[in-house]
């Protein structure tokens, strides 16, 4: 992730590109995909886009949900057909977007195009820093020592190259508040559990494959739980419920149980 | 103002036409399952389209009314009682202080909306009275209702209110009293064991292979019972791609079908995670979801494909109809007659 951290203040400054894809997802959203695999490039395109989206409120979005690779667009096909008391069949649209008679959908792709041509050079500006305190291991992280065997590593050594690494936050969703972290260390990747946890707590700290993330809310799960964080990562009376956006940067910090126990969640 | 749960049924919650705006911090939308039936019961209250009300599953609760209350039952006929008589359904009712409301099962379908003038009040959270269960929020205390659960009502529309004034003073002799006017059968939709839903083709639709596109469109499926407000599995021919490929997880939506490495289709409805990663064969038409709502485990389905044009007309020909009735139950509310 020290590519992330160089391209923090990154713009994106390349043209834009034509192999990036729109298509519909059902008959009122549409998926706008810049393909490829999980890449830092792409996510600051994406949170360029967002940013970009984000400004121009319009009455026919309903949300935007990014991805690791996809912005997916949600619309309401009745704001765009202007209905103004007629019930004709007739596409009418925005004055400002005057292409009569396209479908909500061609519409909106239409407006797509034009906004990621608009975007270029779009500074997505600084990457936040967040601090998550985790309780490594003990009844907090009961399967820091499997993984340590896992890997062939002590303990010890486990919890420093998880610590000693900056994450980036890809994409929030599978629930409410769950950042999809990329940047975890080769070395730790240690397969998921055969059987999954029926239940795990909020704030566990825990490694499945090549990820690592955070619980917020108790699921089921078959990550490997190596420590638990006093931090709320879902704050439903919050605005903003979700403790971690897409571009945030997390960095793990080890505080012992007492630090644990002694946690008060900062005001807002 | 306030209602009380006497029996909760098998699944009763507060539902609304959801929580919108926050599935980029992963938060599910969730709201009514069968959002026509729920604007419908809002509108014969005199309430706008998308307050809160209570769905009802399967197994329908008992429910006592504190005060006098003008309610609308929609969606699967349930047959709900006031002292033994039936209350009917899609219609305005006007219900005496005190009575109790009782479901049973129902017939057909498997989901129905009971509305009150002025709204299930419980807390908004964050922009919607939905219940989140897994994430215990919204709706009352983020959980199903149980025996003893009081549930807070609204102020009536000022429309609902004079409505009730106009007939009230005819009425309080008898438990309840329906309107003599309803929604009529063509405009409500057809409950079916055996429903067509009608679907767009799917961003990996074209990774399928030949035989499982056929298979999907020609074949039925049976609707698991390991089915829920999440989402629908299906069992039928297996649905199989030309070349597997592990995709990224990307946003889905409510009747997004997606296909698991097993071949075994789900389909994703109201309480469906923001994102997935399984590959997508189609897209139920937004005009369908309310049919598919109300299939229950053990019915079949059947797909037939359409085009995105088609399916866009379809929801904007269903969403004129839904103002036009908007208006006529407005003018009926207004008059003021039974």
């Amino acid at each position: 992730m020290r590519e992330a951290n160089e391209k923090k203040k990154g713009r994106v400054a390349e043209n834009v590109e034509m192999s990036v894809s729109i298509q519909p997802l059902g008959d009122r959203a549409l998926v706008i995909d810049w393909g490829g695999g999980i890449a830092v490039d792409t996510h600051q395109r994406i949170r360029a886009f967002c940013t970009w989206l984000n400004k121009r409120q319009r009455p026919e979005v309903i949300e935007i949900i990014p991805a690791y690779t996809t912005v997916t667009v949600i619309y309401d096909p009745m704001k765009i057909i202007g209905m103004q008391g007629s019930y004709r069949l007739s596409y009418q649209l925005d004055q400002d977007i005057a292409h009569a008679r396209l479908s909500p959908y061609q519409h909106m792709k239409k407006w797509m195009e034009e906004l990621l041509i608009s975007m270029e050079h779009m500074d997505v500006g600084e990457s936040r820093v967040v601090d998550i305190p985790v309780c490594y291991g003990g009844e907090y992280g009961p399967d820091l020592e499997l993984v340590a065997a896992h890997a062939g590593l002590s303990v010890e050594e486990v919890i420093d190259l998880h610590r000693n690494q900056d994450y980036l936050v890809h994409m929030v969703g599978f629930a409410p508040g769950f950042p999809y972290l990329g940047g975890l260390s080769e070395r730790l990747e240690v397969p998921r559990r055969s059987t999954p946890r029926a239940s795990i707590a909020p704030g566990s700290v825990g490694i499945g494959g090549k990820q690592t993330g955070v619980y917020p809310i108790s699921t089921p799960g078959g990550w490997n739980l190596i420590g638990r964080t006093p931090r709320r990562l879902f704050r439903p009376e919050s605005l903003t419920p979700s403790l971690l956006q897409m571009g945030d940067i997390v960095r793990f910090r080890p505080i012992t149980v007492e630090q644990y126990a002694e946690w008060t969640e900062e005001e807002l | 103002m306030s209602l009380t749960i006497m029996k909760p049924g098998l699944l009763t919650t507060v539902q609304d036409l959801g929580r919108d705006g926050y599935q980029q911090q992963g938060v599910i939308v969730s709201g009514a399952m069968d959002r026509y039936a729920l604007r419908m019961a809002n509108l014969l209250t005199g309430n706008t389209q998308g307050m809160a009300a209570l769905e009802v599953t399967m197994w329908g609760p008992a429910i006592q009314f504190e005060q006098a209350s003008l309610v609308a039952i929609c969606g699967a006929p349930f047959e709900p009682r006031i002292n033994g008589r039936i209350v009917p359904l899609w219609r305005p009712v006007w219900v005496r202080a005190g009575e109790i409301l009782e479901f049973g099962a129902c017939s057909s379908g498997a989901r129905a909306y009971l509305a009150v003038a002025g709204g299930v009040d419980v807390p908004l959270v964050l922009g919607s009275r939905s219940t989140y269960l897994r994430a215990q929020i919204g709706g009352h205390e983020g959980r199903a209702l149980l025996a003893g659960d009081v549930l807070p009502i609204g102020e009536p529309s000022s429309l609902a209110a004079s409505y009730m004034a106009n007939i009230e003073p005819e009425l309080t002799a008898s438990p309840f009293t329906a309107a003599s006017w309803f929604i009529g059968e063509l405009n409500r939709p057809a409950y079916h064991e055996e429903p067509l839903v009608r679907f767009v083709r799917g961003r990996e639709y074209h990774q399928f292979t030949e035989a499982s596109k056929e298979a999907f469109s020609s074949h039925r499926f049976r609707v698991s019972s390991q089915s829920d407000r999440m989402g629908y599995r299906l069992e039928g021919p297996e649905i199989q791609m030309d070349n597997r490929v592990e995709l990224l997880s990307s946003a889905v939506v409510f009747g997004t079908v997606q296909v698991p490495p097993q071949g075994s289709p789900i389909i994703l409805m109201a309480d469906r995670q923001t994102v997935g990663g399984y590959p997508r064969i189609a897209q139920v038409a937004s005009v369908d979801l309310p049919i598919l709502a109300q299939v229950r485990p053990g019915d079949w389905i059947r797909f037939d494909e359409i085009t995105l044009e088609e399916a866009e007309q379809m929801y904007t020909l269903a969403e004129q109809l839904m103002r036009r009735l908007e208006c006529a139950i407005g003018l009926y509310l207004k008059q003021g007659g039974l």
